[in-house]
């Protein structure tokens, strides 16, 4: 097996994508995921790729959008603020079925809010990333290995579904440094874009990339056709880990750097006798929804963890449909739970059930 | 199973706690044990109190974040004053008494008093009281064997700056050293 070494979220991040194949970044400076575009500033040069620091975060997400129309793995990262920025670009993406990576490493919010950690972007990411009538992939990494592994995947379902994928994470992922092993390089393959406006020589039709559709009922049948594949990928590609969840009474839904926090207060619960688990989801869309609605058949009620003021929850409330109580904790505007506040909660729950 | 190391290391911005805490990481990483290392990070890093947090642990590492420490390490006052009461009895506390004169009125933990500033100006090795302090945490608890902790300066010192390793191999050993 390869060599373990310490690598920061942000920085593992950016290697990762290299080693996927991405040879075009374009992104524009904010804390806390700055090492990331950092990284990318010092190696892409060295490997014959482009990294462009864009004006605005605007210009770099349809920078984005012109590289993917091209056919090539592109991506841009940002943490909240510029997210929403990028909002605009990300819904012409979609509209224009262009695959295309983006890292959301958030920070506390609404508006330039502040810094530390936040989960508070869920929302945006899951149901309204821009306007229209669409979805991107949502993937949420709990590890830095997981990062590393996700990133190939965000790529390689991109373009598979051709949409954009988004890897949220926050700044505590981004910031903490763990033993990873990178992938080998040069061990990927692509997947075939005919689809995509690059040069030919004249052997075909030209490919025209676009999202502008003036007839409604194109329009409209347009629509219809991207939410077939949208089902097709709610039936394949939900994603989740559970631990303890087996005989679990009580089962704590939380991703990301909440759900390590979490695992901890379930490792204290279940040495107080408490049956808890954890349900974790890592896509955020498609939200796992099939493997909630199985839980809800044994356990008794369900906690909703997550760094905001309650946003995935009601995703989990409409995945048990009424069948269990949903209960939320959150901390929100850069406060990280702690596992013993957590543990509150869960005995809270525990004694009522 | 050896016992979990969950450390904290603080003080100013530019004592060198985060790549002490690198340091630190790498020698359980060496030894295959779980590690997570987490900085503060923001405004605090251009001067004022930064801190790390370091775990090192034979399971899974839930949160990174160290809230009550079993070591922690303290280069300046303010630092001191809001972490010595969140180390959990039984705990050490290791202060740079160059930096800190005030003495802790804690029994439930073990503390020392390493003059590291100091050592380090007298011996030459003006910047690394981080390791001085980092080898009387060796010393105290023995998280790791003499040889990972001597790979872990290796790993740790960037490539383009070698001539860095044995100033820091110094500074730990002042840090074993010292009584």
């Amino acid at each position: 097996m390869a060599e373990k070494v310490l690598m920061k979220g942000n920085e593992a991040l950016a290697e990762a994508a290299i080693c996927a194949g991405c040879r075009h970044f374009f992104g524009y400076p904010i804390t806390p995921q700055t090492e990331l575009a950092a990284y990318m500033a010092k190696v892409m040069p060295k490997i014959g790729g482009t990294y462009l620091q864009a004006e605005s975060e605007i210009a770099a997400i349809n920078m984005v959008l012109g590289a993917s129309a091209a056919g090539v793995r592109a991506m841009t990262s940002s943490s909240s603020p510029g997210i929403s920025l990028k909002s605009e670009g990300i819904s012409y993406m979609a509209g224009s079925d262009l695959p295309g990576l983006i890292i959301n490493v958030q920070r506390g919010g609404p508006g330039l809010g502040g810094i530390q950690p936040s989960q508070s972007d869920y929302w945006q990411a899951t149901k309204a990333t821009g306007h229209g009538d669409f979805q991107i992939l949502v993937f949420a990494p709990s590890t830095i290995q997981e990062m590393i592994d996700l990133v190939f995947t965000a790529f390689d379902l991109g373009d598979k579904y051709r949409m954009p994928a988004m890897i949220l994470l926050d700044g505590m992922l981004g910031q903490m440094m763990e033993p990873v092993v990178l992938p080998e390089k040069g061990k990927i393959s692509l997947t075939e874009k005919p689809w995509a406006a690059d040069g030919h020589g004249f052997k075909r039709q030209h490919n025209i990339i676009n999202s502008l559709y003036l007839d409604p009922a194109l329009l409209e049948r347009t629509n219809i056709q991207r939410f077939e594949r949208y089902a097709a990928i709610k039936e394949t590609e939900q994603r989740c880990e559970e631990y303890c969840t087996e005989d679990a009474d009580l089962v704590v839904v939380a991703f990301g750097a909440s759900s390590r926090i979490c695992r901890n207060a379930i490792v204290a619960a279940r040495a107080q006798g408490i049956k808890a688990g954890i349900l974790r989801p890592i896509t955020l869309w498609p939200f796992p929804t099939d493997a909630i609605l199985q839980l809800a058949q044994t356990a008794k009620a369900f906690l909703a963890v997550e760094m905001s003021m309650g946003q995935m929850v009601e995703d989990v409330k409409l995945a048990v449909n009424g069948a269990k109580p949903v209960r939320f904790y959150g901390r929100t505007g850069g406060i990280i739970p702690s596992p013993s506040e957590v543990l509150e909660q869960i005995k809270t729950i525990a004694g009522g059930m | 199973m050896r016992p979990d190391l969950n450390l904290l290391l603080a003080g100013f911005g530019g004592q060198g706690l985060l790549f002490g805490g690198k340091v630190v990481a790498y020698s359980g990483l060496i030894e295959g044990r779980e590690i997570s290392w987490l900085p503060s990070y923001g405004p605090e890093m251009r001067g004022g109190t930064a801190n790390c947090s370091v775990c090192i642990s034979d399971e899974p590492i839930g949160s990174p974040l160290v809230l009550t420490p079993n070591a922690l390490i303290v280069m300046n006052l303010p630092s001191l004053d809001k972490f010595i009461d969140t180390v959990v009895p039984g705990g050490i506390v290791i202060i740079d008494s160059t930096m800190i004169s005030k003495k802790v009125n804690r029994s439930d933990v073990s503390v020392f008093y390493v003059p590291a500033t100091k050592l380090c100006e007298d011996n030459d090795l003006k910047g690394l009281a981080n390791i001085v302090l980092i080898g009387k945490l060796f010393k105290s608890l023995a998280h790791c064997s003499e040889e990972a902790l001597d790979k872990a300066i290796i790993k740790s010192v960037p490539a383009s700056k070698k001539d860095l390793i044995d100033l820091n191999r110094r500074a730990l050993k002042l840090g074993i050293d010292f009584e």
